[in-house]
């Protein structure tokens, strides 16, 4: 049964190429949602409710699984997105240093971005290296026994100044 | 069958059974909050708890299936002590605003929180503290009350089928929220307030219009009409200590009148000329071959369920507005001329079952009368709650008639308050017009019963297929069938509440059960009274009520003519299910 919905005309290409694929198919949400994220590196409310009219699922419905699941991002991202492990070993070797340093250097906390967009911070819960703790991520690049030393040299290869 | 044994007692119950159901057979009552059997069982408040021999840890009972030889207790000092802490840490993340909360004396949380004696908090901790949101005009949600037991997602996705709740985010900061914990008006919300009735506390409430009508009431250059919805007359009772279901429409016109209103009258009047109207519209479209089904429109969160959802069949809604509209139209122009008195000057207020009707005489096109039609809206709850502050008991007041002339209805008019009573009242006076003849019995006997559905009734040379939607959930279904080509329709009526308007998100809160079809019955049963009180009437057909005729004769002209048209008829707007932009912006 086809539904009219009445909806923005805005330009969704990329993603309704992406939707035309899971449309009428059941638990492919969080699918639909990582490609989505992979198009425009975050998901906007825009995009959401763009995907609750194809995919006919409830915003209320797609917003839950996006706020659940922390690699779902709903704000857009610095050019270098650094994730801090926030996993027991890291937390008890030095989480709140690495915090601090962000927030001395760059005022930069969790979930924010600098204001030339070229930082954001997130925490991730464990990243599964606890013998390199404490550790960041960046994109797929992990980075163990942080220090102010070495997140300095890490921080002026990702344009620093 | 299964046997278990319950705090020593020996108890057979049906497989499939849960613990908590077990335990009541024998009439223990294991508390719960997040329960409403047949709706929601997610486990999620945990007061439940019991310890069943040879587990480990202690079980949530609601959804604990019974076993042959179970060995249960539900109240040994590890269990009570459990269960107190349960409820010490719902209230640790729980503002102490008992005194000052619309559930004050009526929320289940405090209940228990009394039932199991606690005196001091031992846990404390950090608190949630969200944005309250109230820019609907019928619901205000406040979410540092919401204790997570998902009741009111449970009513909005399966007997509503909006699906406004879900959980958002998680760990401490989750809550029950529409998406982004944002405001109802952003949502797909369609402002029913069943959520309202299911809410354990007072996270959800109805927004107050009960000092606006305070004010009018005080203002002496205001002349200030009350019309009063078919179905409050026999649910105000239950909070005087009447038997659910009796009718008081007398002592609820004396009480009306010693509030202040100037003029009380019903609008079950309103309902009257809103069958004219609709049965008029029904012969023009079968006239004119449709579009079918013709929808019912007195229901507002119905009229928005269809203009949200289903926006390609706007068209099929009835043109003609609900009986609250037809009233404050017609009250600012035939009764302001009638009694001399400037339109500007009358303030009408109605008393209705529902928390939607103040969302609908704020929609734009509710003005026909050159004013807003409607100025305020009180929801039987606020009614009652004015008359405690009034200091009045309907039991203490003598029965007094309504004023003339928008007091006299038909017994049609009346039962507009009970599911299938629009279509019941309706087709009383289609079927005589089309088909010429007297009903030979008045009582649409099958229209009535909680399992019906549709129909073939036989009017003249007509065979009208016609059927009741049970809820916007039933409508959903029957309006995909409609669309798949399944089904066929003359006239559907759709309300959205269960049990129709008796059932409504703006009536009494029924806390005495945890059992969904028991809460259904409950309001199924305030219908009684309706019923009774139709029986009784000499006239039941709108079409004979010597008022209404009169008032075509002398003011409107025929039905559907240009004068009702002005007033009476609307278009239905197709309306995006989600805001473009958010409008309610949490703090992170």
């Amino acid at each position: 049964m086809k539904r009219t919905v009445i909806k923005d005309k805005e330009n969704y290409h990329e993603l309704d190429n992406v939707l035309a694929k899971y449309k009428g198919k059941e638990g492919v949400l969080i699918k639909a949602l990582q490609e989505a994220q992979e198009i425009y590196g975050y998901l906007s409310r825009d995009v959401l409710v763009h995907i609750a009219y194809e995919l006919e699922v409830p915003l209320s419905e797609i917003y839950s699984v996006v706020s659940f699941y922390s690699l779902f991002k709903t704000e857009p991202s610095g050019k270098c997105h650094v994730e801090v492990c926030s996993g027991t070993a890291c937390y008890v070797k030095g989480l709140k240093n690495i915090l601090d340093y962000f927030e001395d250097e760059l005022s930069l906390k969790p979930g924010e971005m600098t204001k030339d967009r070229k930082f954001s911070l997130s925490t991730v819960n464990c990243v599964g290296a606890c013998s390199a703790a404490p550790v960041i991520k960046i994109g797929d690049e992990l980075f163990g026994d942080i220090t102010n030393q070495s997140l300095k040299q890490i921080l002026e290869k990702h344009g620093h100044e | 069958m299964i046997n278990l044994t319950i705090d020593n007692q020996q108890v057979q119950v049906e497989e499939g059974a849960s613990v908590l159901e077990a335990a009541r057979e024998l009439g223990i009552d294991i508390p719960s909050l997040c329960y409403l059997k047949d709706l929601n069982a997610p486990a999620s408040c945990r007061v439940c708890i019991v310890q069943v021999e040879g587990r480990p840890t202690m079980d949530a009972s609601c959804v604990l299936p019974v076993e042959e030889g179970m060995v249960v207790y539900t109240n040994t000092p590890g269990v009570l002590a459990a269960r107190k802490q349960i409820i010490e840490l719902l209230l640790s993340d729980h503002p102490f605003e008992c005194l000052t909360c619309e559930r004050n004396l009526n929320c289940e949380l405090q209940r228990l929180a009394k039932r199991y004696g606690i005196r001091d908090l031992h846990i404390e901790g950090e608190r949630n503290h969200f944005l309250v949101d109230d820019l609907s005009p019928s619901v205000v949600r406040e979410p540092d009350k919401c204790i997570r037991c998902r009741r009111c997602a449970a009513v909005c996705e399966s007997f509503i089928s909006a699906n406004v709740y879900r959980m958002v985010d998680r760990s401490f900061q989750s809550i029950v929220a529409p998406a982004y914990n944002g405001s109802l008006m952003e949502s797909s919300c369609i402002l029913c307030g069943q959520c309202i009735t299911v809410c354990p506390t007072g996270a959800l409430r109805e927004k107050d219009s009960t000092a606006r009508v305070w004010e009018a009431l005080a203002n002496p250059d205001l002349h200030v009409v009350v019309q009063t919805a078919p179905s409050i007359r026999s649910t105000i009772s239950e909070e005087f200590g009447y038997p659910v279901g009796t009718p008081v429409e007398g002592q609820m016109v004396a009480a009306l009148r010693r509030l202040g209103f100037d003029r009380v009258f019903d609008d079950c009047f309103g309902a009257d000329i809103c069958v004219m109207e609709e049965a008029t519209e029904f012969i023009e479209r079968l006239k004119n071959g449709g579009p079918f089904p013709q929808f019912t429109s007195c229901c507002p969160s119905w009229v928005l369920f269809c203009e949200k959802f289903y926006p390609q069949m706007v068209n099929n809604l009835s043109e003609v507005k609900s009986p609250q509209q037809i009233f404050g139209a017609l009250a600012k122009t035939y009764y302001a001329q009638l009694a001399g008195i400037d339109p500007a000057k009358i303030f009408v207020v109605s008393i209705m079952p529902c928390v939607s009707k103040k969302y609908e005489l704020l929609r734009p096109e509710m003005k026909a009368s050159g004013f807003q039609d409607v100025d305020a809206e009180l929801s039987t709850r606020e009614f009652v709650q004015m008359l405690h502050q009034a200091g009045l008991d309907i039991k203490k007041l003598p029965e007094e008639e309504f004023d003339s002339p928008m007091g006299s209805a038909s017994g049609a008019g009346i039962i507009f308050g009970s599911i299938g009573g629009v279509l019941e009242a309706a087709l009383r006076t289609a079927y005589e017009w089309l088909s010429g003849e007297q009903l030979k019995r008045i009582e649409f006997d099958e229209v009535r019963s909680q399992e019906f559905k549709e129909a073939v009734i036989h009017a003249g040379e007509h065979e009208l297929r016609v059927a009741v939607a049970r809820g916007t959930g039933a409508a959903k279904m029957l309006l995909d069938q409609v669309l798949e080509g399944k089904k066929e329709y003359h006239l559907v009526e759709v309300m959205a509440c269960p049990g129709g308007c008796v059932g409504g998100g703006g009536q009494p809160i029924y806390t005495e059960t945890n059992d969904w079809n028991e809460q259904i019955n409950h309001r199924v049963k305030r219908a009684q009274g309706i019923y009774e009180l139709d029986r009784n009437k000499e006239c039941r057909k709108s079409h004979e009520n010597p008022v209404i005729v009169k008032l075509y004769e002398e003011y409107l002209g025929r039905p559907g003519g240009p004068r009702a048209h002005k007033l009476f008829h609307t278009r239905h707007v197709s309306r995006k299910l989600y805001a473009e932009k958010p409008l309610l912006v949490q703090k992170k």
